[in-house]
């Protein structure tokens, strides 16, 4: 997967985490929870729907890249190289 | 068969717990020992009518598009759209005491105006009480031993108001006489004066089904009539249960919502004599229930109120009672007093009074039945002060008690909101045993579901 893959997967993932947010102009480098509703349970279903889809695992030390799109995408791009975007 | 969790019960928190762990497609097996699901809120059909358990309204109700706040989050986490419940808000409730009637919606500037109207002098400490608790982190205990009252009496100088604030709190949510500890308060507050009241048309069979339906969607099994007997364990771990049947299942991990007291049991692990107190006990705060059907819509008699809390009291008394119930305060709930589109078809009136725990185990089964008569009659009676004479139009009535409760979900006193001390952090002697549900701290519909999932989330899915 691309970036602009990975960045889908987010987005459909967050889709069904927060279905009534506007997700449409969620913006690159601001922390997502500034721009949306996300307390930190849904934050963490972020990090195990990801487990469950794609059976990538993010250790805790690592769920600060996963604050903002641009961070979480430049942090999923290796780890999910491999990943076809049809799967 | 190996499961990753087993489940201890089929009530709200219970299967809330198993959707979040079946959803992260873990081995997960909820069991109940009776022969159907709901726990302390389920649903039964006698003489061709269907009848609520425990379902007055649904608490914390936030209006469609609420971002924020238990119900949105609840939703959330168990990946359901906000119409999947089909919650429809209260018409009004009241708090009714000797000289004084406070009304209160989902809408709290109507209690602040009442409060204005009725208590003047009282006015401004309400407002500041509000907004100390709106900064409150709710959930988060810093003084387990800090109580409401002297919080409340920081705000407020009159007992009446106090008392009238205390009474809807403390009927939907105290397992402690006359006092509540704050964390709990505080909670029932933003649920009940913050958040309010709604109700699903069709009752709490509405909310039951869309959890077992979306619970064995997602693969998770449901077994009936297979009572935990005794957790089995290999030194501090568990290791599975023993059914009652005798069948043994094995697994990682336990949650169980029996109850603190009733889980420890099941361990094996009674609390020892001289245990760093408070040692777990039970609960011994328990209620009746008569529940009338009317031949009209009890708006035409003129009650269009949704609940109605009373005290004949200034002093509201919220304990155990010495005699078998207590007939000087109460609940008055219509489930037809909602904003339906359509009418419910028949009426009904729930009356719930404080009941003693004991006197309602040990009668024979004649004495039983003849005290359920006498008592639905007195507590009918003593509230008619507080809604219209509906008696003549009543055409079915029937009444449940702490042993019916007792009986149908396992509870240690007919004990309908647990155990005193709660175990907000839902750990147990065992270190893979947590506790869910109405003892780990969060109770009502809305409250023992979330806790479901956060126990669920933090020792079964974080931890994998
Ligand atoms: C009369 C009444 C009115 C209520 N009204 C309201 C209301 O209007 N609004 C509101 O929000 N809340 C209300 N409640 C409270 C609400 O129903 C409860 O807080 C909630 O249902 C608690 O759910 P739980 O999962 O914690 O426990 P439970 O529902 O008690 O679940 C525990 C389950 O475990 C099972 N079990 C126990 N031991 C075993 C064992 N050894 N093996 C197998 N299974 C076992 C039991 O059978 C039970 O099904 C009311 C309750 C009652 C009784």
């Amino acid at each position: 997967m691309n970036a602009e893959e990975v960045r889908q997967v987010l987005l459909d993932i967050l889709s069904r985490i927060v279905p009534d947010e506007d997700l449409s102009g969620l913006q690159d480098s601001v922390p997502f929870r500034e721009q949306i509703e996300l307390d930190s349970m849904d934050f963490l279903d972020i990090v195990m729907e990801l487990r469950k889809q794609y059976r990538i695992q993010i250790p805790e030390e690592d769920y600060a890249h996963m604050n903002t799109m641009g961070g979480a995408v430049s942090y999923l791009v290796p780890l999910m190289k491999s990943v076809s975007a049809t799967a | 068969m190996r499961y990753d969790t087993l489940i201890i019960g089929a009530g709200l928190s219970g299967l809330a717990a198993g959707i979040r762990l079946a959803h992260f497609e873990q081995a997960v097996c909820v069991l109940e020992r009776h022969t159907t699901i709901g726990g302390l809120n389920s649903f039964y059909r006698l003489r061709h009518r269907n009848y609520d358990v425990g379902l007055h309204a649904v608490t914390n109700f936030t209006p469609k598009g609420t971002k924020t706040g238990p119900l949105s989050r609840l939703l959330r986490q168990l990946r359901f759209a906000w119409d999947d419940f089909q919650l429809v808000p209260q018409v009004g409730s009241r708090v009714d005491f000797p000289g004084k009637s406070l009304r209160f919606n989902n809408d709290f500037e109507l209690l602040t105006s009442q409060v204005a109207a009725e208590f003047p002098a009282q006015v401004d400490g309400f407002r500041q009480l509000a907004e100390f608790l709106a900064a409150q982190e709710l959930g988060v205990v810093t003084d387990p031993d800090l109580t409401a009252r002297p919080v409340l009496q920081r705000y407020l100088s009159d007992p009446l108001l106090i008392d009238m604030l205390l009474c809807p709190l403390m009927f939907y949510g105290s397992p402690t006489p006359d006092d509540m500890e704050f964390t709990q308060f505080a909670i029932m507050w933003h649920s009940i004066y913050r958040e309010g009241f709604a109700r699903p048309r069709e009752g709490v069979r509405l909310i039951m089904r869309q959890l077992v339906k979306r619970y064995r969607e997602l693969g998770g099994e449901l077994r009936l009539r297979a009572g935990v007997k005794s957790i089995l364990r290999d030194g501090a771990r568990a290791v599975g249960v023993e059914l009652d049947n005798g069948e043994i299942l094995e697994a990682d991990r336990i949650l169980s919502s029996a109850g603190l007291v009733e889980t420890l049991a099941l361990c094996g692990t009674q609390p020892e004599v001289g245990e760093a107190p408070p040692r777990p006990a039970p609960g011994e705060i328990t209620f009746v229930e008569t529940i009338h059907t009317l031949d009209c819509q009890p708006a035409d008699l003129g009650h269009p109120e949704t609940i109605v809390f009373y005290s004949n009291r200034p002093d509201f008394r919220y304990a155990n009672p010495a005699a078998p119930c207590d007939l000087d305060s109460g609940i008055i709930c219509s489930p037809n007093n909602f904003q339906y589109d359509e009418p419910l078809e028949e009426g009904a009136i729930r009356i719930t009074a404080l009941a003693n725990k004991d006197y309602w185990m040990q009668s024979d089964e004649a004495a039983y039945t003849a005290a359920k008569q006498h008592w639905s009659d007195q507590i009918t009676q003593a509230a008619s002060g507080h809604v219209p004479d509906f008696r003549a139009r009543t055409v079915d009535t029937d009444m449940f008690t702490p042993r019916t409760i007792r009986k149908f979900t396992g509870h240690i006193n007919g004990c309908v909101y647990g155990a005193p001390r709660k175990c907000w952090e839902g750990t147990t002697p065992l270190e893979n045993v947590y506790i869910c549900g109405t003892d780990q701290g969060f109770l009502g519909i809305i409250g023992s579901m979330l806790s479901g999932i956060g126990i669920a989330n933090r020792y079964a899915l974080r931890a994998t």
